[in-house]
């Protein structure tokens, strides 16, 4: 075993920009106002003026503040350093041509609302994201407004619900229960409940899969408007059963929303449209690589049937002959989801994520995802308790079980993985693993790569009978330790103010 | 192992209750506050406040978890603990004395007798804990 | 494929190893018949040369986006300091992800935390969260937030709160119990009508302003905020300018309870809709209804002072179907652009910008309502937006000055009002020079 464990972290402190501020600097230049002024109190009244004059503000100069955010950054882990297994995160590689095309002057500086005859290239860009997203899902009606994948999810339940208050009119109301899986991302039922449904939650078997038995039996309770399912699930195995249960459901008058979180997973290989589902939201910032961006911005386009279709959030973006347009002549529509169009430079990466790769090479990624996956949890069923025997997708789950004996837990196993240069995986989710480890190595890791972090988590398997304290000590080699999260919600200081410091410490 | 007090009666959702005339004091249990961990917000019903038997009325929440509290006894509301505000660590620190949670203008008399007693809680916590 | 490392070699040792024989043999779980046994229909694979030309190509056909524009109505053309877009671009912070794991993401922690002191700054408020998707949506929740505060059902809104802000608020109430009704305008002024807020009552949750309002018009929210406060519901204001707060009274020295904005004036593209940035602001006694997340201050074991994700119980990751929101995340890489923005600007940057917004819009509104059959409807004071009142169809004159001049000179207001199809909506930024502005009036002379 060669494992290289991290010795040191670029620790430069860099205080707030707050505390760096000095009066009197400054970090831009304006040029110079060219029209006539105006009499200000013409313009605006005082009483409607700022009578704070900014006060507390930075005042910093351009150095300061590339300095200021260089320094920060350096107290990340990144894609970009290495890998980043988080289960369901689908953590990528970030493709740097995305980056330049999104940035082409003739998108960056489109406004939203200018004329359509003016726009047709942004326009046309949509529309065939939309036409390949749909050949991808296999579901015709596609929305890339959503802005993310819970808005997306959102979206796609409320589909739902106008279809059911369509077709069922005043009887609808008695259809208002949702179906989730104990397994299920968080957004779902919180989403669901913004569509106006109640949820109940479907357990899952020793298997890990959906426990059929009580699917049957909750939709012969009635009142099913749907299930919400993620496939593969969130345990990165695929629902063997996917067809029964679609049909279960849609027997009981209920429509198959999938979530689509793990849709890299399936590109190129099986599209939900073919086994059943009515409707699904991708994440462009997972499956087609955007960047995370430290939390964001994604992208959610919503994909259904073409029943569904008219429902869809307007404007949808649709062709005439040869001209693109916004039609916004939608009475069915459940409305607008977002201002403007979605997240339109999320759009333009995507595309030329899909360009670039090609259909061999979306299909290639899938099965590349897989591959790192299944070999992650090849080497590692030894050292840890892996719950579920089937084979696993993209990502595979494992537990604390052979540690907790000795008091070394999943949060710990994490910390001490940044000790070994990792990024830690997904921990404590989904709930129905106890102390859960979901990884997730994507297509973009080596096989070297893998060994290295196969390695470390074999040593700290190892550490965790012979050194446990050193695993639950870790991280070690950070410029900060394990941070104090009660008293940090107990007395929360969620802005900078001269005497911050005292209020929290007073905690 | 939880400490559970002689002199009060217990619910199986982990919530006790003290009896004074007609008035029952309630918080929830060391084995419940165990269970939480470091807890960090408390929120209380406002005194005037009517609730039935089994109703929730608050919540407690630590770093990454939230619950529900739920009275084992009907009545008015009449007093709240707005200590918890500032000290919500009392739940942990002190579950049965300075981390009380509301006190109970009883609406049936007698209501607490039906709860279990410290010997069946402890029965309880083993066999379900 | 050049983003996957793996060599054919490798790929098939490590089938191997895995008990595999082929590629194939990897989707045994899924049944045969819901498989794709095709290849999908979309492009063969692109070299970059082609994926650039193909994409400059598309570009090329956005030709607005080389006009001298005067569109605002909720999306701005603002300067941007060349640091911003270079930082965003670190690896560090575009290639990371939710900060989970605060010991690894103290960067994103850190400038999260500025990013909320910024919006507390600006807005006046006590409390920011990491950001919402947008301003719309920020909106959206702001209304379930105001209807969680106060337990009450109805949300009464000046109709002249952006139009695609109350369609998306109608879209996420829509289920729920919530009531929305609308206030009208003054014709005369273009603000809020104050003899419409009768319809405030004690069943309401919120008032809600758009300040400058969706005309342009800057609002009174002090009087706003004592007619709201009055009947015991809370004010929302929505800014869609965000470099208004420069110059104007912050919504929280107006007394402003939830404020609401979209921050795209701060640095980010226009990028034909998105990504934006919402900013949400609050009072500090509502911080526990709040969507979204909160960065906030935590020690290690020695001291050492750190940033964590905070108050997470209100999240749906943990409070499922009760959570304050169903947002998952925030919009990390546009609320990091916006910060440094604010910080490149910095008082003075902020104050001088909203100055000359200000300046030039009230020259150019001048100049136009100087010209022969123009006229600007409304009397209220104004930021860097206003309503023109042409002689003819804005829209036919929209599109022969753009056709002629290369100008877009704004937004027909036919898009969202039937009334006075003859008005549109013209903003001007630093962006705009005085040539520019002069060769708008010469145009709208010639074509009008």
């Amino acid at each position: 075993m060669s494992i290289k464990k991290v010795t040191s972290h670029p620790t430069q402190n860099e205080e707030l920009i707050f505390d760096r501020s000095q009066i009197g600097r400054v970090g831009y230049r304006l040029p110079k106002l060219d029209v006539e002024e105006t009499n200000l109190d013409e313009i605006l009244p005082a009483e409607l003026r700022r009578d704070d004059d900014l006060e507390g503000v930075p005042e910093v100069s351009e150095v300061d503040v590339i300095r200021h955010f260089t320094r920060m950054s350096t107290w990340n882990y990144s894609i970009d350093l290495g890998m980043y297994p988080l289960g369901s995160c689908t953590m990528k590689y970030n493709s740097r041509l995305n980056e330049k095309v999104a940035r082409i002057a003739g998108f960056a500086n489109l406004h939203p609302l200018a004329p359509e005859r003016e726009a047709q290239g942004a326009l046309e860009l949509i529309y065939n994201l939309q036409e390949d997203l749909a050949e991808i899902t296999g579901l015709p009606g596609v929305s890339l407004q959503p802005a993310a994948g819970a808005h997306g999810e959102m979206t796609g339940v409320m589909l739902i619900r106008a279809f059911l208050d369509k077709r069922d009119g005043e009887k609808s109301k008695e259809r208002r229960v949702m179906l989730i899986p104990d397994s299920a991302h968080g957004t779902n039922p919180a989403s669901a409940h913004l569509a106006g449904f109640t949820v109940k939650t479907i357990r899952s078997t020793d298997e890990g899969l959906t426990d059929m038995e009580h699917l049957k039996t909750l939709c012969g309770e009635g009142g099913i408007a749907g299930l919400m399912l993620t496939n593969p699930n969130t345990v990165g195995l695929f629902e063997t059963n996917i067809q029964q249960i679609c049909d279960e459901i849609h027997q009981a008058g209920g429509l198959v929303y999938m979530d689509g979180a793990n849709m890299n997973a399936l590109v190129g290989v099986a599209r939900p449209g073919d086994f059943g589902v009515d409707v699904i939201h991708l994440n462009l910032h997972k499956t087609f690589s955007t960047p995370h961006g430290g939390g964001g911005p994604g992208s959610g386009p919503c994909c259904c049937t073409a029943e569904l279709e008219p429902f869809l959030p307007t404007p949808r973006v649709v062709k005439d002959a040869e001209n693109y347009r916004l039609d916004f002549n939608r009475p069915e529509s459940i409305g607008r989801v977002k201002a403007f169009f979605g997240n339109f430079g999320m759009m333009v990466r995507a595309l030329a994520y899909i360009q670039t790769h090609g259909a061999e090479g979306l299909r290639e990624a899938t099965e590349a995802a897989v591959l790192n996956a299944r070999y992650v949890g090849h080497h590692l069923t030894e050292s840890y308790d892996k719950p579920f025997e089937s084979d696993s997708m993209h990502e595979v789950i494992f537990s604390h079980k052979k540690q907790s004996r000795k008091g070394v837990h999943t949060l710990d196993i994490a910390k001490r993985l940044i000790d070994y240069g990792f990024h830690p995986m997904t921990i404590y989710f989904p709930l129905i693993v106890e102390g859960a480890m979901l990884i997730e190595p994507t297509e973009s890791v080596g096989r070297a790569d893998l060994d290295a972090f196969i390695d470390a988590m074999k040593s700290i398997a190892a550490e965790a009978v012979e050194t446990p304290e050193l695993v639950i000590g870790a991280p070690h080699t950070t410029r900060i330790g394990r941070l104090d999260e009660a008293t940090a919600a107990r007395k929360p200081v969620l802005r900078w103010k001269p005497d911050m410091e005292a209020t929290a410490k007073s905690a | 192992m939880a400490n559970i007090q002689e002199n009060l009666h217990y619910s199986k959702d982990h919530e006790w209750v003290e009896v004074n005339g007609d008035v029952a004091t309630i918080g929830i249990t060391d084995y419940a506050q165990h269970a939480l961990g470091d807890v960090v917000y408390v929120e209380l019903p406002t005194v005037g406040d009517t609730l039935e038997s089994h109703e929730a009325f608050g919540s407690v929440e630590s770093v990454k978890a939230v619950s529900e509290i739920f009275t084992p006894i009907a009545g008015e509301v009449v007093e709240v603990n707005d200590g918890l505000n500032d000290t919500p660590e009392a739940v942990n620190s002190d579950p049965y004395g300075a981390a009380w949670m509301i006190k109970i203008k009883m609406k049936n008399q007698g209501e607490a007798d039906a709860m279990l007693s410290a010997a069946e809680y402890e029965e309880y916590l083993s066999a379900n804990g | 494929m050049r983003y996957i490392p793996n060599s054919p070699e490798e790929r098939d040792e490590m089938l191997k190893v895995v008990g595999l024989n082929s590629a194939d043999e990897l989707f045994r779980s899924i049944p045969q018949d819901v498989r794709l046994n095709r290849q999908l229909n979309v492009t063969e694979p692109l070299a970059e040369p082609e994926v650039i030309g193909a994409m400059d190509k598309l570009a090329e056909k956005n030709t607005a986006s080389r006009k001298t524009s005067f569109l605002g109505a909720g999306a701005y053309s603002h300067y941007s300091p060349t640091v911003v877009d270079h930082l965003i671009q670190r690896s560090e912070f575009f290639t990371s992800y939710t900060p989970y794991q605060p010991e690894l993401t103290q960067g994103t922690l850190q400038y999260i935390f500025e990013f909320q002191t910024l919006v507390c700054q600006l807005t006046g408020m006590d409390v920011a969260n990491a950001s919402m998707y947008d301003g719309s949506t920020a909106m959206a929740e702001a209304f379930l937030m105001a209807q969680r505060v106060t337990r009450r059902d109805k949300v009464v809104i000046a109709e002249t709160v952006h139009p695609e802000y109350l369609a998306v608020a109608k879209t996420y109430t829509q289920h729920g119990d919530l009531k929305i009704e609308t206030v009208h305008f003054d014709k005369e002024s273009g603000r809020t009508l104050a003899d419409d807020l009768n319809k405030l009552d004690d069943k309401t949750a919120a008032l809600v302003i758009q300040s400058p309002n969706f005309f342009g018009c800057v609002e009174d929210l002090k009087s706003l905020a004592e007619k709201a406060h009055h009947v015991g519901a809370l004010l929302i204001v929505v800014v869609t300018e965000a470099i208004s707060f420069g110059l104007l009274k912050s919504p929280g020295a107006c007394d402003a309870d939830i404020v609401v904005a979209e921050g795209q004036s701060f640095g980010v593209p226009l990028s034909y809709g998105g990504p934006y940035v919402g900013l949400f602001a609050c009072k500090e006694k509502y911080v526990r209804n709040m969507p979204g997340r909160l960065a906030g201050i935590a020690y290690d074991q020695k001291g050492n002072r750190g940033f964590v994700l905070t108050l997470a119980t209100r999240e749906q990751h943990i409070r499922r179907e009760k959570a304050t929101s169903n947002i998952c995340t925030n919009q990390g890489l546009i609320a990091l652009a916006a910060t440094i923005y604010m910080e490149t600007m910095g008082r003075r940057g902020l104050q001088e910008v909203a100055m000359q917004n200000a300046q030039k819009a009230a020259y150019a509104a001048r100049r136009i309502s100087e010209i022969e059959g123009f006229s600007l409807p409304f009397s209220a004071p104004r930021f860097n937006e206003f309503v023109v009142r042409a002689p003819q169809s804005a829209e036919e004159i929209l599109s022969k000055l753009s056709a002629d001049k290369n100008i877009i000179g704004g937004l027909a207001l036919s898009r969202y009002y039937d009334d006075n199809p003859n008005d549109f909506l013209v903003c001007v930024t630093e962006l705009n020079s005085k040539e520019q502005i002069d060769n708008f009036v010469e145009g709208l002379k010639t074509v009008g």
